[in-house]
């Protein structure tokens, strides 16, 4: 985890740190597409590949005393903030040994040494738990920022608005991180938002917010950190609107309708990992070497984080009403 | 046993806020106008003077937001309790209530709690017509994941809140709203928190039991005043507690006598009446000396005139009467 | 070489339909690539390749719907070769192939307690021919050894706790005891319910009525021998071998033995033999003579004098009452030569007879006095017709020919 800083330093560590963050998501993504294809993982799978800048950026902002509120889109964001991969795959598989024992998958990865409050399936219904979160830290006395991430739809939602406006009254540490991918499932956001300008739906209750290149990792880093240190210094909520796209289907079972394949194809050209490495690449920064050595130790941890989650054990139907009231939990 | 004392309902209410912020500097109180103003129903009045701003919060009308809000405070350290005004407004908040207060614990595999208490004001009676008369009690108690409480007696007014408070999963309180003015006994002293697994047993009798919660016991007992002048005596069972439900307490009584009257100011179709009901016939069929019968709302929004109001919810006398027919009298 | 399967995209997915390759067998393919469209309910979805290779065979061809994990194709991996286009499956063996295995191991699922499937509700018929006893006065009941159908039903026609209380208070139940007597027969409520009963065999069964007049004379010649035997206790009624023939004649008959429900038809089985019996002061009940068809006359006197006197008491039991699988009505002593009866539903068949009188009769041409009974059967034309009743008589009057038989 890294300090709070206010600015990016952006050392030949940091940037090889950049890319593996990002290459770990996109790798692990992948494989989960497979995995889901051949029926290891069920249920809902939303796949973040094209937006690993926003997670991986953001995260370098926060300190491990910060929380984090997530969506259902939330596979980047809790490798990103440190959850083992392996259980994370696990919890796909609906295993025991899985972040939340199984009982959530793909849409509800959650974890409490990392501060992490959780996928949330519910599109707004994270914003006024990161509320909650960091009134309690500031009742508390303690300094942390609760970073809370959401897509664009859920600023048609009424709970967006109650909890910017509770944010601002109250001064709270909270971190707002709109992901603006331009879709809410398949509604083109010119079809849902009167005004397509999100980070001015923060300036009507006077939320400063800043509008930042999705698909740059530095550029996201950055304004995060600026935001986030802000935050820290008791200036109440920031507000950070990240142009962002995905470049897969809303989830595995989406024919894709509603987009231009042209568009898509635009967008990946700009794709964060792609766009980073050349960059990087270019400013010797890092080199083609390292970027080997980089995919072959990711290959090898998306592989052993598979393995984990086959050899996971499944929770015994006996169980089943466990984890519903604190003291039910299983003997072992 | 020690001494008694009388208090109403609403002091009982207050009383009990004042004991949990005096004696746990993490909670507060957080709600529509639960501030100046002293709470719709005047159960925080003098509590913003005592206690301040930051743990009297007064919020925006915005039930699903301070709900949420209430639910990301318990999760980090804080022991909230939220006030709704009334249960209408709690349609609100039911995404954050149902969607996660009530699974968070479970979605992460035990690894948060939601230690949140939710007060609000229920029920019809006020003339205050189909939108302010509701009786949702039915619609919480169908969650796993969150206990539901309603307090009939000013002692469990004053008793259920601390017990709730110590209770680490959400809780919801639900306070009849006709209530609040009535006067009752509590213990002068001592530990005043209450056990919220248990139905309690308000009157004992040999000949049938009335099944019922909140404001519908006062109802029910004097029901069973009126049929005690006709030799019949009535066991009186007050829930306190919508879920869990204390089965044992309400078997053991039908086992004894043999009939079952279930009261619920909620609709009859498809609400706690017909729970218990469900449950008395599933698990005491061959002790059943007669259907089991429901006295519930009529199915209409509670209009606003008071004999249309009074005719759209259980009475002593449609209660009466429905004993009668487990007798066959 | 590696399998290329109809991917699961959700779990409402079982299915795909190809519709297009954009590859062909020898291409190279990398992961990621997209090889195919398939058309699913939610649309057309494109199929990545998760695999670096190359496409060796397709085993399904656009238009064709397949389930979920059929092979689409095979993929060479780098260094396999293309097997040779003889070696290769037709299309068609797609269709006949087996279905391919689940798509994840499942945990085991023990059946839990709240899936169990609740048992079906009993047919509206049975509900509303049996009693109405609370549950709790079933269990007195048996606790007690009191006969339900000896207990008089309170208000509403229901057997409470109470009614059961009343029977107890008048005899309580000595240990070992199992039966209660009962304070007597309310004739009112019996009147309601030979009424209801009545009503509803006249209104919903189509009757049918044969009869035929049979020669007793053979079978009181040797009644009288057979009496003359015994002692007065042991003397045999007329009655006896009459319903052991009919019980007979009905065995063999047994579109005229069962009963009429909601279902339909069911035969009986076994013959259990109502045998109506008058009560002092007016009413009929007809309880069950067990097994009329397979007991001997002497048997089936000592059960007659024990069946008779309890039901003219009341004192029945709740088997006696509802086993019948056809009625036996006999007018027995007094002048009236033929009965037609109206069947006790839900049985489909009722045997009345007259009374056994001497009667002119021809015998050999000429006319003699005999001793004649005229027996009418009714039958149910939803399950018989009259050929089957008198098929039925025909073989009464045989077997009533030959009484030593019985």
């Amino acid at each position: 985890m890294s300090t709070a800083q206010e600015r990016v330093h952006l050392s030949h560590e940091h940037a090889l740190r950049l890319l593996r963050e990002m290459l770990r998501i996109r790798r692990f993504e992948e494989k989960a597409a497979e995995l889901y294809s051949a029926g290891k993982i069920r249920g809902f799978l939303h796949l973040y590949i094209g937006e690993e800048a926003n997670a991986v950026g953001v995260m370098q902002a926060l300190t491990e005393e910060d929380a984090v509120v997530a969506t259902y889109r939330e596979h980047g964001h809790a490798l990103a903030r440190g959850l083992p991969m392996g259980e994370v795959m696990a919890e796909m598989f609906g295993k025991v040994n899985g972040s939340s024992r199984g009982r959530g998958g793909s849409m509800h990865i959650f974890s409490a040494p990392r501060r992490f409050y959780g996928g949330n399936a519910i599109v707004g219904g994270g914003l006024p738990l990161a509320v909650g979160l960091a009134l309690a830290d500031r009742m508390l006395g303690r300094s942390c920022v609760t970073a809370c991430f959401f897509g664009e739809g859920a600023a048609a939602e009424g709970e967006f608005h109650e909890a910017m406006n509770l944010a601002a009254l109250w001064r709270l540490p909270v971190l707002f991180v709109c992901e603006n991918n331009f879709y809410a499932m398949g509604t083109a956001l010119a079809e849902s938002e009167s005004n397509l300008d999100i980070a001015a739906h923060a300036g009507v209750y006077g939320v400063p917010a800043e509008v930042v290149d999705g698909m740059d990792v530095v550029a996201v880093e950055a304004a995060a950190r600026r935001a986030a240190h802000a935050v820290r210094q008791g200036e109440g909520p920031r507000f950070l609107e990240a142009r962002t796209y995905r470049f897969r289907a809303h989830s595995m079972f989406d024919p894709d309708l509603y987009r231009d394949k042209a568009e898509v194809e635009a967008w990946k050209e700009r794709g964060p990992i792609l766009k980073f490495h050349d960059w990087a690449l270019g400013s010797g920064l890092i080199h083609e070497s390292g970027v080997e050595a980089l995919e072959k130790e990711i290959a090898r941890e998306v592989e052993a984080a598979v393995a984990f989650a086959e050899g996971g054990a499944w929770e015994p139907v006996e169980d089943l009403t466990r984890y519903v009231s604190t003291g039910d939990e299983a003997a072992a | 046993m020690s001494e008694m004392r009388r208090i109403t309902y609403r002091e009982a209410v207050r009383e009990a806020l004042r004991e949990a912020l005096s004696r746990d500097e993490r909670v507060f109180l957080m709600g529509e106008d639960v501030g100046a103003y002293g709470g719709a129903y005047a159960c925080s009045l003098g509590l913003l003077e005592e206690f301040g701003p930051e743990r009297i919060r007064n919020t925006p009308l915005a039930e699903s937001g301070f709900v949420g809000a209430g639910i990301g405070a318990a999760m980090n350290g804080m022991r909230p309790i939220v006030e709704i005004m009334t249960i209408n407004f709690s349609l609100l908040a039911l995404d954050q209530i149902v969607n996660n207060a009530a699974t968070i614990r479970h979605m992460s595999g035990g690894q948060f709690s939601v230690p949140l208490v939710i007060r609000m004001a229920t029920g019809a009676g006020r003339q205050l017509a189909a939108q302010h008369s509701h009786s949702f009690e039915c619609w919480f108690a169908h969650i796993p994941g969150i206990r539901v409480v309603a307090p009939a007696l000013v002692a469990d007014a004053r008793g259920m809140l601390p017990a709730a408070l110590a209770d680490p999963d959400p809780v919801v309180i639900m306070e009849h709203a006709t209530l609040y003015n009535v006067e009752g006994e509590v213990p002068a002293d001592g530990e005043l928190a209450v056990d919220l697994d248990r139905a309690a047993i308000r009157r004992e009798g040999t000949d049938a039991t009335i099944v019922t919660y909140s404001a519908n016991v006062m109802k029910a007992l004097a029901a069973a005043e009126a049929l005690a002048g006709e030799a019949i005596d009535c066991e009186v069972i007050d829930l306190r507690s919508l879920r869990p439900i204390d089965d044992a307490t309400i078997l053991a009584s039908v086992r004894k006598t043999h009939r079952a009257v279930v009261v619920d100011e909620g609709w009859r179709s498809v609400g706690i009446a017909a729970e218990i009901s469900a449950r008395i016939q599933e698990q005491a069929f061959f002790d059943l000396d007669a259907p089991v019968e429901r006295v519930c709302s009529v199915e209409v929004p509670i209009p606003y005139p008071s004999h249309l109001e009074q005719a759209a919810i259980p009475q002593p006398e449609t209660i009466a009467a429905a004993v009668r027919r487990t007798l066959r009298r | 070489m590696i399998d290329f399967a109809m991917p699961s995209l959700g779990a409402d997915m079982d299915a795909g339909t190809l519709v297009e390759w954009f590859i062909k067998p020898g291409d190279a393919v990398r992961r990621g690539d997209i090889i195919a469209l398939v058309e699913t309910q939610k649309g057309a979805i494109e199929i990545e390749v998760f695999q670096d290779g190359r496409l060796g065979d397709i085993k399904v061809g656009p238009g064709e719907r397949v389930p979920v994990g059929t092979v689409l194709a095979t993929i060479l991996e780098p260094g396999e070769t293309v097997p040779s286009p003889a070696a290769e499956t037709p299309p068609s063996a797609v269709e006949e192939a087996a279905p391919p295995a689940p798509l994840s191991p499942r945990p085991p699922m023990p059946q839990l307690e709240a899936e169990r499937a609740v048992p079906a509700a009993a047919p509206g018929e049975a509900a509303a021919t049996r009693p109405r006893i609370t549950p709790a006065a079933r269990r007195q009941a048996a606790e007690k050894g009191i006969d339900l159908a000896t207990v008089s039903p309170g208000a509403e026609g229901v057997i409470g706790l109470a009614e059961i209380a009343a029977v107890a208070a008048i005899k309580p139940a000595p240990a070992g005891e199992t039966r209660a007597r009962r304070p007597g027969i309310d004739l009112g409520e019996m009147r309601k319910a030979i009424a209801a009963a009545m009503s509803r065999s006249h209104r919903d069964i189509p009757h049918y009525w044969v009869s035929q007049t049979i020669d007793l004379t053979a079978l009181f010649a040797w009644l009288e021998a057979e009496n003359a035997k015994r002692s007065t206790a042991e003397r045999l009624l007329y009655a006896a071998p009459l319903i052991k023939a009919v019980a007979l004649a009905l065995k063999e008959r047994p579109e005229l033995n069962g009963h009429y429900g909601e279902a339909g038809f069911v035969p009986a089985e076994r013959v259990h033999l109502g045998i109506a019996t008058a009560l002092r002061g007016g009413g009929l009940v007809a309880p069950a003579l067990h097994d009329a068809d397979s007991i001997g006359l002497e048997e089936l006197m000592t059960r007659l004098a024990d069946l008779i006197p309890r039901a003219r008491a009341g004192r029945l039991r709740s088997s006696e009452l509802s086993d019948a699988s056809a009625t036996f009505s006999n007018l027995g002593e007094g002048t009236s030569e033929a009965i037609m009866p109206l069947i006790y539903p839900p049985q489909v068949a009722i045997v009345g007879c007259g009374a056994a009188t001497l009667r002119p009769f021809v015998v050999g041409g000429k006319v003699e006095a005999r001793r004649l009974l005229t027996v009418t059967v009714a039958g149910d034309h939803r399950v018989s017709d009259g050929r089957r009743a008198s098929q039925f008589l025909a073989r009464l009057d045989a077997l009533l020919q030959k009484p030593e038989a019985l």
